[in-house]
């Protein structure tokens, strides 16, 4: 008799995903559902998903879910856990939906402290809407609205909302990670796992930033978009835990 | 119990009364008193107040809270409400129940303070992006205005639909006697809400979405949703008629405006002026029905706005060229009076 040790995880539905080859976004999914499982909370949790080429992420879970409109995640968010507070509620947001259209909610929920779990993608692009700047896009770096690359002088530095957030008094945990190795992916699960124990424990906003690969906004093959984001991306972004 | 109350405290309180659970909302005068109430009342019973960052944090979390089963309001006013409408037009794609008050005052851009009714437009034909409809009820004095707030949530509850409660500068800051219920209820609705964002214990997963990306699947939303609103145009049509039957001229008029048109009514029947009323009480759906009743060559309708014309539309539509209708109306801070509408009559 075989002992089964590897399966996919209860919490993710049994079927294809839209994304990209080589997109970081079914990884992300997939430690989310692990992370779910793994803490019991598949019948408590509530997923908030963005407006960006996570969209239907809803359609990839298999909990409850609630669209939001762009940038807008994060009042829904805080409205779902001050009516539910028993029930875990969690974010899963881009850079163009958490630090550009949704700068405000953003701010302001980690600033009241609310008790949630974020997940920040960073892929340093607007991948739904077709390849244009994002915020954290890195200087020089060519999109569909900076042909030329990213120019200070006309649209100023990449944004690093970690180091933002982290000083803020009801901000309780902050972590950036990559995808861009297999271990790196390891230490992406931990952050997770950590910051829903910090919401079940009533600790308080915990968010994890993650850089994740776009390879066809990018223009690089899968494997040189993971040595982008370990060789290039990593020193605007450094990795580490900001609280 | 009688208290002496502003319109806007008696849209809140009628609000604790009718179950609300949650409000968010964002200062903006003039219907600052609303969440001022709020933020006392609905932490003293164990409810959820949230003074937001925005107007578009405060709808978002209305969507969110309903969402999650709350009884979920926010209110505003013009330039605030306006900010709402991109969240408006997701709650009532995803069909979420939510109450949402506008005191209206003058626009456009910035305006002023002073009480109007120019965003009627806005709130029975749309405002938001897409094909849908808000429920629309306008009280005309504070009395009502604490009354129509149960019959908000209700509505809210049982068609799965944004409710606009659209009441203008003049009812919110309006001190009045206001009689109270004794009692506040069980803040339980009406209606089950299987649908509801609980966590997904012992069913199927819940997904609140307005988002329909596989070929024919929007179409099919958007036919559920037109039905509704058929429905709610048969159903939900309210109005208050005065002297329809002999009347030979007809004012129609809605809100603060309506309790003006009842002054220069009454004045004019003392006078033996065969004049008659019709306050639409919902706004959308619009009283065609009594329109239908009473237009006839032998009648002329008279439109009076807090406003350049925008309901006048809705009374021709219904009137359908069975009558003349004529038009008076003034806005930016300029109220038409009881003398206005009486000189306005002489002249018909």
């Amino acid at each position: 008799m075989m002992e089964k040790v590897f399966s996919r995880p209860r919490s993710l539905r049994d079927i294809p995903t839209h994304y990209c080859p080589g997109c970081g976004h079914g990884i992300v999914h997939r430690l989310i559902a692990e992370v779910v499982d793994e803490l019991g909370i598949r019948e408590k949790v509530i997923g908030v998903a963005p407006v960006g080429c996570a969209v239907v992420a809803y359609d990839y879970w298999d909990f409850d879910c609630s669209e939001a409109a762009h940038g807008r995640a994060l009042a829904v968010a805080t409205a779902i856990k001050r009516v539910r507070p028993q029930n875990i509620v969690f974010t899963y947001q881009g850079d163009g939906d958490l630090a550009a259209i949704g700068t405000g909610e953003t701010i302001h929920a980690a600033n009241r402290g609310e008790n949630l779990t974020v997940i920040f993608i960073n892929n340093a692009i607007y991948g739904m809407t077709g390849g244009q700047m994002a915020p954290t896009t890195l200087l020089g770096q060519k999109t569909v609205t900076t042909q030329k690359g990213r120019d200070a002088k006309c649209q100023g530095y990449p944004l690093n909302v970690s180091e933002m957030l982290a000083p803020l008094s009801g901000v309780k945990y902050v972590q950036r990670c990559s995808l861009s190795s297999a271990q790196e992916v390891l230490k992406t699960k931990k952050a997770i796992v950590q910051a829903f124990r910090n919401q079940i424990d009533n600790i308080g906003f915990s968010l994890v930033e993650i850089l994740s690969p776009c390879p066809t906004y990018w223009s690089m093959s899968p494997r040189q978009s993971l040595d982008w984001i370990r060789d290039v991306m990593a020193k605007e972004f450094p990795l580490g835990r900001l609280k | 119990m009688k208290r002496l109350m502003s319109g806007n405290e008696a849209m809140a309180e009628g609000a604790i009364q009718a179950g609300c659970t949650f409000y968010a909302g964002y200062p903006i005068t003039p219907q600052n008193e609303i969440p001022a109430y709020m933020s006392v009342r609905m932490p003293e019973i164990g409810r959820e107040f949230i003074q937001a960052e925005s107007e578009l944090a405060a709808i978002n979390m209305v969507y969110g809270a309903a969402a999650a089963g709350a009884r979920a309001m926010t209110s505003s006013s013009s330039p605030g409400f306006s900010l709402k409408q991109e969240g408006i037009s997701y709650i009532a794609g995803a069909e979420l129940p939510a109450v949402l008050i506008n005191v209206m005052r003058g626009g456009p851009g910035l305006g002023n303070i002073a009480p109007a009714q120019s965003d009627y437009f806005q709130a029975v034909k749309g405002g938001g992006h897409g094909d849908y409809h808000c429920i629309v009820l306008a009280p005309s004095v504070a009395q009502e205005a604490y009354e129509t707030m149960g019959l908000a949530f209700d509505l809210a509850d049982i068609y799965r639909n944004p409710v606009i409660v659209l009441a203008d500068g003049m009812l919110g800051q309006v001190m009045e006697p206001v009689q109270l219920k004794s009692q506040i209820p069980n803040p339980k609705s009406k209606v089950n809400k299987p649908w509801t964002l609980t966590g997904c214990a012992g069913r199927e997963p819940n997904i609140v979405k307005s988002f329909f990306l596989k070929e024919g699947e929007l179409e099919k939303a958007n036919i559920i949703l037109q039905k509704k609103y058929r429905l709610i145009q048969q159903k939900e049509q309210r109005w208050e008629g005065s002297f329809l039957d002999d009347a030979k001229i007809i004012l129609v008029a809605y809100g603060t405006m309506a309790r003006i048109a009842k002054a220069a009514l009454h004045s004019l029947r003392a006078d033996g002026k065969k004049v008659g009323l019709i306050r639409p009480i919902t706004l959308w759906p619009f009283p065609q029905k009594v329109f239908a009743h009473t237009a006839s060559a032998k009648k002329k309708f008279l439109a009076i706005e807090m406003s350049y014309g925008q309901m006048v539309e809705d009374v021709r539509l219904a009137v359908n060229g069975k009558s003349v209708v004529e038009f008076l109306g003034r806005s930016g801070g300029g109220i038409p009076t009881e003398k206005d509408i009486i000189n306005k009559i002489k002249k018909l």
